[in-house]
């Protein structure tokens, strides 16, 4: 099924329908919309990292000129730890944290306003590191936490402990020739979207309320905002605008239940829009983290056992990437003996939320760098150490599946004969390689095509469009019905217009809600076969559909004009009505996508700053359905990971305040400070998709952190550990290593 | 605070708009003529997703005032395709898959035609240097670069 022949669409690289859209500024983003009548509304944060919140006095703003209404933690009393978050209520749990909400007529009014709100604090002693969280005595950010919900336990800031093993590993190290350990930090960083959160809400009369949004999932938007308001689903309307990326940290609400509240109390719309500074200081970032990996292997480079051992940053509230973090860490290899275990740990810090490949870039830093010694100690290409050892079709993943077919060992081959590899890097450069891997995600989509009476097809689905999937699922439609992608349109419905959808994450959409794009193509396919049948007046199975028309099955003898979808729709209403196909599943068997990285870099031993010289990204696919955006994707988190890995953390001062919150200081990478980054995609098709399409948006940037730590560490000598790769941090190694 | 009565040029076209002392002109573009094309995201002239050019020369919306505007001409994205289709630079944006999300493309976009016209035969770092002041997060500048040197070798072929 997968080894699908003769494409004709799948694989070309058309101008996405949403383009032109959004190449003339027309496309609607999150913060374009007005309402009449609206009112703007701005948060009041905590300026302490830890601390009671004693009182919460309104009527100072809610006298001022324009100012309509306010709200602080007690107007919004659902939805648990995300509700907290939202708008904090006994504790302020990091700098930052907002505390209340004012809407006016105006935001500069809604600001000037939010100074007159008085707040009373009790501030307490922040905890501000992994270390610090997990020693004896530590204050607590959640008095009752208790690790794993073991109550007979004391309190603790570490809320869950995650384990897999398999084998004896003690004995795995005892038979190794060769042992290489190491502990390794990598800070938080930020998904760092372009466009700040924002939305706009309404509510009349009857409870029923609107909300505009850049989000992910408008559907996950639409409950969660239904708990945090105690409010039913079916009460929500939810309308996703186009967003301005995401990256995982716009799955989940901040502004939302806001906005709905202040509607509620002003009877007028509300628009939210957050400073760029509140989308540092207070949007989900992703975990710092503390590794400490361990290999040991036989001389010729079998891996005979490996064991980590993560800890990684929450925020607040529980939740940091660690289960996916301990998934991810060993995933590349085929081993007889591990151990993992992963901690999720709270600070006081913003709530942790989703980055792409949510904590897999952590983990297998650490174990891509400690790979790189085991080569450097076995004197191994690190390619073909990592081909020795690596998982194929059959191996049993650390966390649990067996592997359908896999393209690792595919990339790792295609890299060694790659012309970037075989070619040395330049003199005074460093190489490094590092394996990525991200497990993909299925889960539940719905689509609907829709036949318009000269034959156009309108895809209506429920995932946003994040990087060009309105054009994948026109592409697979294309290919699909046999008709022109030119006469197919996508559209990314509101929660009322399209069939429910999950969120737009995890590498799922060209996967899953594909399937359901192509489902509902075959119930189309479907219909226009009975439609001909009744008007060749031949049984349904005498027909065929063959590139984009319908035609009797060959030894049918039938003297008929084969029928196209336009012959069809154009005479629908004779043959039973409109033509309209669906599909909605729960999608099982995404396939797990690997990769293969390498970088060269220059140091600058009087600046310390690391140049990217070159970086080669090759990446299994499955299938690419339109290639330019797969390469896009590989770009893009080549690009991410390493501005993660040379410069991007967030710096805090001795009360938990960050000192970076802005793109001036907090400095993601810019055009100049990049090289091309080039592609290969290699196509090993995932066994559960007709198209053989696995995810490709996470597993980029995995790799890049390791591959340029390894770069480094070729270029200086000697390796240094933590992340990011600054001028200061590299600087302060070269002087200490002489 | 009274607004102010501001006549400007948008696009080539004369405009009145009453704006408050302290908006930024990227304010009075998006709220006070509803020209929502250029957009908001840092309000510190860091991204560059604001570019907007004042005179013909480019600069960060968010950093001039509303005010400023006054007997200026301003040029945003809506300007860019002309009536009768497309600016090669978008088509290029398009061809080369050089957008992802597309909230950072007006900036781009604009930036790049600000960078052509003064410099038709720009080289890959001359683009990359230009071009340092608009942040892309989706698509590691690489496809950015090649449609705008594309681009510009289009525009140098004789029609």
């Amino acid at each position: 099924m997968a080894e699908a022949v003769d494409l004709k669409a799948i694989g070309t690289r058309p101008v996405r329908p949403d383009g032109v859209e959004k190449v003339t500024g027309r496309a609607n983003f999150g913060a374009d919309l007005s309402l009449p009548g609206m009112l703007h509304a701005k948060i009041l944060r905590s300026p302490h990292a830890h601390a009671r919140i004693k009182s919460v006095d309104l009527s100072g703003a809610l006298a001022m000129d324009g100012v309509v209404a306010a709200i602080s933690g007690k107007d919004l009393p659902g939805g648990g730890d995300l509700g907290v978050n939202i708008l904090a209520k006994d504790k302020a749990l990091y700098h930052g944290h907002a505390v209340a909400a004012v809407a006016a007529r105006s935001a500069y009014i809604a600001e000037v306003a939010l100074d007159s709100i008085k707040v009373e604090y009790e501030p307490l002693n922040p905890v501000l590191s992994i270390d610090a969280a997990i020693a004896d005595g530590a204050t607590l950010v959640n008095e009752s936490m208790h690790t794993n919900g073991d109550t007979s336990q004391p309190a603790s800031n570490i809320a869950a402990i995650t384990k897999f093993e398999r084998g004896d590993v003690e004995k795995g190290f005892a038979d190794a020739d060769v042992v290489v350990e190491g502990e390794y930090r990598v800070p938080t960083a930020h998904q760092g979207y372009i466009e700040p959160h924002a939305c706009t809400a309404t509510i009349n009369e009857e409870g029923k309320a609107t909300v505009w949004c850049c989000t992910q999932g408008q559907f996950d938007v639409r409950s969660m905002t239904a708990q945090c308001l105690e409010m039913a689903v079916s009460d929500i309307r939810v309308i996703p605008s186009e967003i301005g990326g995401g990256f995982g940290g716009k799955t989940t609400i901040y502004l939302e239940p806001v906005a709905v509240k202040l509607s509620a109390i002003s009877g007028r719309p509300v628009k939210m829009v957050m400073s760029r500074e509140e989308v540092f200081r207070a949007t989900g970032p992703t975990s710092a983290t503390l590794c400490r990996t361990k290999i040991g292997a036989k001389n010729d480079g079998t891996i005979t056992a490996a064991s980590a051992w993560l800890a990684y940053e929450a925020g607040a509230f529980p939740g940091a990437p660690v289960g996916p973090g301990c998934m991810s860490v060993l995933a590349p290899y085929d081993l007889e003996n591990f151990a993992i275990e992963g901690n999720d740990v709270l600070v006081n810090k913003p709530k942790v939320a989703a980055y792409r490949a949510p904590g897999a870039p952590q983990s297998m830093h650490a174990m891509e760098c400690t790979i790189d010694e085991l080569a450097r100690k076995l004197d191994m290409d690190p390619l073909e150490l990592r081909l020795k050892n690596c998982a194929e079709e059959g191996t049993v993943a650390p966390y649990g599946p067996q592997f359908p077919a896999i393209g690792l060992k595919a990339c790792l081959e295609a890299a060694k004969e790659h012309p970037n590899y075989t070619t040395p890097p330049a003199e005074g450069q460093g190489r490094g390689v590092a394996v990525g891997f991200w497990f993909n995600i299925g889960m539940q989509s719905s689509a609907e095509i829709r036949i318009a009476e000269n034959g156009a097809v309108t895809i209506m689905e429920g995932s946003p469009d994040i990087g060009g999937s309105r054009a994948s699922m026109c592409l697979m439609a294309a290919e699909t019905l046999g008709v022109p992608y030119k006469t197919i349109n996508a559209h990314v419905g509101d929660t009322e217009a399209t069939g429910y959808c999950n969120t737009t994450g995890g590498s799922r959409t060209t996967f899953a809600t594909g399937l359901a794009v192509i489902e509902a193509c075959e119930d189309i396919i479907t219909q226009c076969k009975q439609r001909a049948a009744l008007t060749w007046e031949l049984d349904v199975d005498q027909v065929d559909w063959q590139d984009g028309q319908a035609v009797p099955k060959p030894g049918v003898n039938a003297d008929v004009k084969p029928l196209s979808l336009a012959d069809i729709a154009r005479s629908a209403g004779r043959t039973g009505g409109p033509l309209l196909g669906r599909a909605s599943l729960n999608a099982q068997g995404p396939g797990a996508s690997f990769s293969v990285n390498w970088t060269d870099v220059e140091v600058d031993r009087e600046t310390g700053k690391v140049d990217v010289a070159a970086f080669t990204a090759v990446q299994d696919a499955g299938r690419a359905i339109h290639p330019s955006y797969v390469e896009g994707q590989m770009q893009g988190g080549a690009v991410q990971g390493l501005g993660w890995a040379l410069n991007e953390e967030y710096i805090y001062d001795a009360n938990g305040v960050m000192e970076n919150a802005g793109f001036l200081d907090y400095r993601v990478p810019v055009t100049s400070d990049m090289p091309m980054i080039d592609t290969q995609i290699i196509e090993v098709p995932n066994p559960s998709h007709p198209y053989g399409v696995r995810g490709v948006g996470e597993t980029p940037i995995v790799a890049p952190l390791a591959a340029t730590s390894n770069a480094v560490r070729d270029a200086l000598g000697f390796r240094i550990n933590d992340l990011p790769l600054s001028p200061p941090r590299v600087l302060e190694a070269i002087d200490a290593n002489g | 605070m009274a607004k102010v009565h501001v006549s400007t040029t948008v696009n080539g076209q004369p405009q009145e708009v009453l704006v408050e002392p302290n908006d930024s002109l990227l304010d009075t573009l998006r709220d006070g003529l509803g020209l929502t094309g250029t957009k908001e995201g840092c309000a510190t002239g860091d991204c560059g997703a604001c570019s907007v050019t004042l005179d013909g020369r480019l600069v960060c919306s968010c950093l001039v005032l509303g005010v400023e505007a006054d007997g200026k001409e301003v040029g945003t994205i809506e300007g860019v395709a002309d009536g009768d289709g497309l600016h090669v630079l978008q088509q290029k944006f398009l061809e080369h898959a050089a957008l992802q999300c597309g909230v950072c493309t007006p900036g781009f976009i604009v930036a790049a035609k600000a960078l052509l016209e003064k410099n038709p035969d720009p080289d890959e770092t001359t683009i990359r240097y230009w071009l340092a002041g608009n942040l892309c997060r989706c698509t590691g500048y690489d496809k950015i670069v090649r449609a705008v040197q594309d681009a510009a070798s289009e525009l140098a072929t004789p029609a």
